[in-house]
């Protein structure tokens, strides 16, 4: 087993993922550092200026700030690897708990999401290679082209506003609802978001399935299978989209990671507290704090989702190699 | 949320004018994408030039929530404003940010790709490092976090979106450099004694441009999707400048007494993204060479 991934070159890959998280908190670090003031006028405002430089030194060493650059960046790192996220001021809690509490939210709309845009997209995909450049295919391509072209924020908006005005539905106006707390309510809360999420995703899901099946439709074992008398949906299901699921997978996973910090817009919107509106809070209310850890936890999310998709490839399809 | 790992897979190849101008006539949905752009730059190109029906900021709050009518094409919104006017403007605003920021991100992104593909070495792993720092984070959430540091303005804004797209041409680029430092007549002009820097410029450059028009075109598209999502966040354009993202952000309340205040700002937007989206995915197709002459 370890042979073969050492083989597959997965610790290489293990390894730069490591590093490039590195790269990520020094990034994060150094933003935070690029702000204008720091926590004294943060949490002190204009107020800060009437502070001593005494009160100042003190609250300097208080925050650990007096501290050469090099040894607050690792401070702050040693305290985040070991969970401490640092202090919502406005919330009263830790980052860590925010966090805990937000990221099974954008998790599940993610999950939701990802089902919906496989849902639709794979279908229309397989739809469009059956028969390339005819209407169908055009047809297909136009809703990859739309799910490509209209911005999610434009969609919410619209779905919400005259479902809310022609139909009285809206779900996302009632405080939420948890998922182990009222499923019900929670299913109807998730619902649009999911959908403009999914309807985005579908589009480079669709395309790609698209490209895929065109491309092993053309192998030789396919035109063997047709020759021996394979009925045509099986043909499509058990030989051409098998074949086609690795490029599809690998695409699956990195609009996952998107979506676990890209769903920004679509959760403002619905005001489901996930962890994209915690950034957009975090930013809206100057808590420096906030935004850094959070964003820090979501590129970690990022860069571990697409590693295990990676993983995955390497462990799923034998034909790739390290190169 | 859009997705930067689209990256096309073109051949590299050197461009000339008239084959780029074959190339997008041919294919009629590219033709069509060309049309649309070509619409909405010279929209913006007059409303940059001040050549609107009215003021795009002027306030008339007697004349306010018109329907469309010959004064007013697209009517007028909460303020009295000009919704034709603002849309105009609100186009130049996502054309101009959208040039700048994907002229940032080409000219740096290219230069990056090149040195590190034609030089590997330090230079190739320390730009692969920071390209995949870059990577490491959400398209939007990254531009979000960048515009959030500075002071906001139109140009702090093309920066952040810019920060974000750089390393796509890092690594759209890098590959076929690769590729082509293994060709012989680079190699032959690198033994002729030339400057490696002029090789690189004069024989590997060039014979990467299709690459980079095809980048750069979808670029636009992202870039103009990503700015439109920032200012509906507010954290955008700030105003009072009209920008399509916060128009529609205002016009969400009123959707249902004036809907073409969000109609308006939200079909010129679709249609933007639209007309690029065609143009590049035209691009692509004619200089991909999986499919080039097959079915």
């Amino acid at each position: 087993m370890l042979d073969t991934f050492l083989h597959n070159g997965v610790v290489q890959r293990v390894g730069q993922a490591v590093f490039t998280l590195f790269g990520v908190a020094v990034f994060v670090f150094v933003m935070l550092r690029a702000i204008p003031g720091d926590q004294i006028t943060a949490n002190l405002g204009t107020e800060a200026a009437a502070l001593t430089p005494d009160q100042r030194a003190s609250l300097e060493a208080y925050y650990g700030i007096d501290q050469p650059l090099i040894g607050q960046f690792f401070s702050w790192l040693g305290n985040v690897m070991t969970g401490n996220l640092g202090f919502s001021s406005r919330a009263q809690t830790s980052v860590a708990d925010l966090t805990l509490q937000a990221l099974p939210i954008t998790f599940e709309l993610a999950v939701l999401s990802i089902v919906l845009a496989l849902a639709i997209g794979i279908p229309l995909g397989m739809l469009s290679a059956s028969r390339p450049n005819s209407p169908r295919d055009a047809a297909g391509q136009a809703v990859g082209l739309a799910g490509l072209s209209i911005p999610a924020f434009l969609l919410a908006t619209t779905l919400m506003s005259v479902l809310a005005a022609q139909f009285g539905f809206n779900p996302n106006g009632e405080p939420f609802a948890r998922l182990f707390d009222d499923p019900l309510l929670n299913m109807q809360q998730m619902l649009l978001p999911a959908l403009v999420l999914g309807f985005g995703v579908a589009a480079p899901i669709m395309r790609t399935t698209r490209t895929a099946v065109l491309e092993v439709t053309s192998d030789d074992f396919v035109r063997t299978a047709r020759a021996k008398g394979v009925p045509p949906r099986r043909l499509q299901i058990r030989h051409i989209l098998r074949n086609a699921l690795v490029p599809i997978a690998t695409m699956t996973g990195l609009q996952f990671g998107y979506l676990l910090g890209g769903a920004v817009v679509v959760e403002q919107i619905f005001s489901i507290p996930g962890i994209g509106r915690q950034v957009l809070l975090g930013i809206q209310q100057n808590e420096y704090a906030l935004v850094q850890s959070t964003v820090l936890v979501i590129a970690l999310a990022f860069v571990l989702v697409n590693l295990l998709t990676d993983l995955l490839y390497r462990l799923i399809d034998p034909r790739v190699r390290a190169a | 949320m859009t997705t930067t790992d689209q990256i096309p897979d073109v051949a590299p190849r050197r461009v000339s004018g008239r084959a780029l101008i074959r190339a997008v006539t041919r294919n009629r949905s590219t033709l069509v994408g060309l049309g649309i752009t070509a619409l909405l730059a010279t929209v913006a190109v007059l409303a940059l030039l001040g050549a609107l029906p009215s003021d795009p900021l002027a306030q008339d709050p007697p004349s306010r929530l018109l329907a469309p009518s010959p004064d007013h094409w697209f009517g007028t919104d909460q303020f009295g404003r000009d919704v034709f006017s603002r849309v105009a403007a609100g186009v130049a605003n996502s054309v101009l940010i959208a040039v700048v920021a994907v002229a940032f991100a080409t000219v740096v992104g290219t230069a990056a790709g090149l040195v590190a593909g034609f030089y590997r070495g330090f230079s190739d792993t320390a730009i692969g490092g920071v390209t995949n720092i870059l990577f490491a984070f959400p398209p939007l959430l990254l531009a979000l976090a960048i515009a959030s540091v500075f002071t906001r303005t139109w140009f702090t804004v093309a920066i952040a979106i810019a920060v974000v797209y750089t390393p796509i041409f890092v690594r759209v680029t890098r590959g076929p450099v690769l590729s082509l430092r293994e060709i012989e007549y680079v190699k032959a002009a690198v033994s002729t004694g030339q400057h490696r820097f002029m090789v690189m410029l004069k024989h590997v450059l060039p014979n990467i441009t299709s690459i980079i028009i095809v980048q750069v075109t979808l670029s636009l598209s992202w870039a103009v999707l990503t700015e439109a999502s920032l200012s509906f966040l507010g954290l955008g354009t700030p105003p009072p400048a009209p920008s399509l993202g916060s128009m529609i952000y205002e016009a969400r309340t009123l959707v249902t007494v004036a809907p073409w205040t969000m109609i308006a700002p939200g079909v010129v937007v679709v249609l933007l993204v639209v007309g690029l989206n065609l143009l590049g995915d035209g691009l692509r197709d004619t200089y991909d060479p999986r499919k080039r002459g097959s079915r």
